[in-house]
């Protein structure tokens, strides 16, 4: 069933997605566009701290860069917003450069509190960029995001206003992102690298000494997932329209939102932070009025899950029902070997 | 001089955890296809010989080489690459990886195999290693014996020249202590050189062409199997018999 299930579900899921910004209402979308962008932050988390061991909290340094980078390209270059999304990219995937230099140095706890120290202090740093107003932050300039590449292509397509046509090709690019992450993600776990990595995070010591690397291993991820969270961060705040170091920076909306998805969803399954991304959406609608207790109430769930279920609402539900539609797995090739004389 | 010839050679090694000598002025050297075994009391340092050829430790003194060039400093990623393969003591599976995936990482790092090339190489050993049958079993659920087996057969995926065996017959009835010797025979019979440290001695000596002996750290006696055991330092100190 598996086998049949996943190659039809998925796309048609993906087209239903994609179909929303023609049908849906704006609200929705722009409900929907924050949504994909919290899993795509998660499908980064969960490869960092689910199948590298990365256990980061300090992920939204890499959305702040990524957001700081894109802005700076549109007001201090002149660049297309889009292009400037690149550029958040590759600008927090170097500066992963020098984060990984000083936080892999520390292991577990350590390297969590490392991570977020570090991110913090991006914060601070970037709170001193005068030219993008320093504690206070900026916006994008009037109609950057209305002439950004696409939009006229967008709206001749689905009509409706500028505003419209932006909400709707950025809410496409998070779509794109969390299929394009989806693939690679699974094309990777699948690959050497991937068999690697889930040999390191299983047992570091005989990984060594099968020739794995695990510092590498580890390395890669840490760039890979940096330049998808600053991509992210410079999609989110095209749509924000309006950048602060406190909002660029924000631990509970960048980080720990997103390990909490990641958490009840399935640490270390790549459906994980799907099922994790529903149930968080969900949560949000039912108790959003409610403010503080919203928080507690999902704090609450996280521990429980935790606690009781370490692998999550996936994790649970493939061990109940052995089905796995996106199987890591390598079986053991049927025929026997050619005996040897 | 390591010796030409020698595909790994140890010279006067001297490893201390504090105060204490684990591993004292060992030297020797292992022509290419030997066999040779290693036997002392626990805690004479065994493990922690291979610990040092595997790069898992730095000597405090002294050099290893592997085909005449120092690796002393070297990664065991690197001198895995290099063709040292190792098995585990106590064993260490990927637990959450299948049997077969096990030897698959091994295949594909140190062994270097192509994803072409690795499938049937695996499934080659996990034949020879009597492992085909569990090949799809999570690594993490095996009993005690299958463990063991599987810690020979990921050290053979990884194709060595050299290949570290610590303590993989304890345990095993007599028909499995025969068909364990078989295929240590059947790797040797290929080329690839052993050192293999075991307390079941008949298995050892049906197998190694030298035995060395290590008491508290120091190389005690290297040579033929037949003239060591009859040793008298040997009778006492390792057999506890008064000589
Ligand atoms: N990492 C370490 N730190 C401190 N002491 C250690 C360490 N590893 C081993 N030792 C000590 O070094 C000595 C030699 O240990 P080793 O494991 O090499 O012995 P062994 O000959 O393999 O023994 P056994 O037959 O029990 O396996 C022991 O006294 C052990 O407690
Ligand atoms: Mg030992």
């Amino acid at each position: 069933m598996g086998k049949t299930f996943t190659p039809l579900i998925l796309p048609l899921l993906v087209l239903g997605m994609a179909l929303v910004p023609v049908i849906g209402s704006r609200a929705l979308v722009q409900d929907l566009f924050m949504v994909l962008c919290l899993l795509v932050l998660a499908l980064n988390w969960n490869m960092l701290a689910g199948f590298a061991g990365l256990v980061s909290v300090g992920q939204q340094a890499f959305v702040g860069i990524g957001a700081y980078a894109m802005f700076a390209s549109v007001i201090l270059w002149g660049m297309d917003p889009l292009a400037g999304l690149l550029v958040g990219g590759l600008v927090a995937m170097a500066l992963a450069v020098p984060v990984a230099f000083f936080t892999f140095r520390l292991n577990g706890a350590y390297f969590a509190i490392g991570t977020w120290v570090v991110a913090d202090i991006a914060r601070l740093a970037f709170s001193q960029w005068k030219a993008l107003g320093g504690g206070t932050g900026t916006s994008l300039p009037k109609g950057a995001a209305q002439e950004m590449l696409g939009v006229a292509t967008v709206r001749g397509l689905i009509g409706g206003s500028k505003a419209a046509a932006v909400d709707a090709l950025t809410y496409w690019l998070a779509l794109a992102l969390v299929v394009v992450l989806l693939l690679a993600s699974w094309a990777f776990l699948r690959s050497r690298m991937g068999l690697g990595l889930q040999a390191v995070r299983d047992n570091a010591l005989a990984a060594r000494a099968v020739g794995v690397d695990p510092l590498r291993l580890k390395a890669l991820v840490f760039l890979l997932t940096a330049f998808g969270t600053g991509i992210c961060g410079g999609l989110l705040f095209i749509q924000i329209g309006r950048i602060s170091p406190g909002a660029a920076f924000s631990l509970l909306d960048w980080t720990a939102f997103v390990i909490f998805i990641v958490v009840i969803g399935g640490i270390g399954t790549l459906p994980g932070p799907v099922i994790g991304v529903l149930v968080f959406y969900g949560l949000e609608r039912l108790l959003a009025d409610y403010g503080t207790v919203y928080l507690i109430v999902l704090g609450l769930i996280g521990i429980a899950i935790m606690l009781f279920a370490r692998r999550g609402l996936w994790g649970g539900f493939v061990q109940r029902t052995g089905l796995d539609p996106l199987p890591l797995s390598h079986a053991a090739p049927a025929a026997p070997a050619p005996t040897r004389s | 001089m390591g010796g030409a010839m020698a595909i790994l050679s140890l010279q006067n090694v001297s490893k201390s955890f504090g105060a204490l000598k684990v591993t004292q002025e060992v030297s020797f050297d292992l022509a290419p296809g030997e066999a040779l075994g290693i036997i002392g009391p626990n805690g004479a340092g065994k493990s922690t010989l291979f610990n040092l050829i595997t790069g898992n430790l730095r000597p405090d003194q002294g050099a290893i080489l592997l085909d005449g060039r120092d690796v002393t400093g070297e990664t065991p990623m690197q001198r895995c690459a290099s063709g040292i393969g190792r098995s585990f003591q106590i064993p260490q599976p990927f637990d959450h990886l299948s049997v077969y995936e096990n030897l698959l990482v091994a295949a594909r790092f140190g062994g270097r195999l192509t994803a072409a090339e690795a499938p049937a190489h695996c499934a080659d050993i996990l034949r020879r290693t009597g492992l085909a049958a569990l090949a799809d079993r999570k690594a993490g659920g095996l009993p005690l014996l299958n463990r063991k087996r599987l810690e020979l057969a990921r050290a053979m995926a990884t194709r060595p020249r050299v290949i570290l065996l610590d303590e993989i017959a304890g345990g095993l009835t007599e028909g499995e202590c025969v068909e364990l010797v078989a295929t240590i025979c059947d790797i040797h019979a290929q080329g690839t050189a052993i050192i293999w440290i075991e307390h079941v001695l008949h298995a050892l000596t049906s197998v190694v062409s030298r035995l060395m002996v290590l008491n508290f750290g120091r190389m005690l006696m290297i040579g033929a199997p037949d003239a060591v055991m009859a040793a008298p330092e040997v009778r006492e100190i390792y057999l506890g018999i008064e000589a």
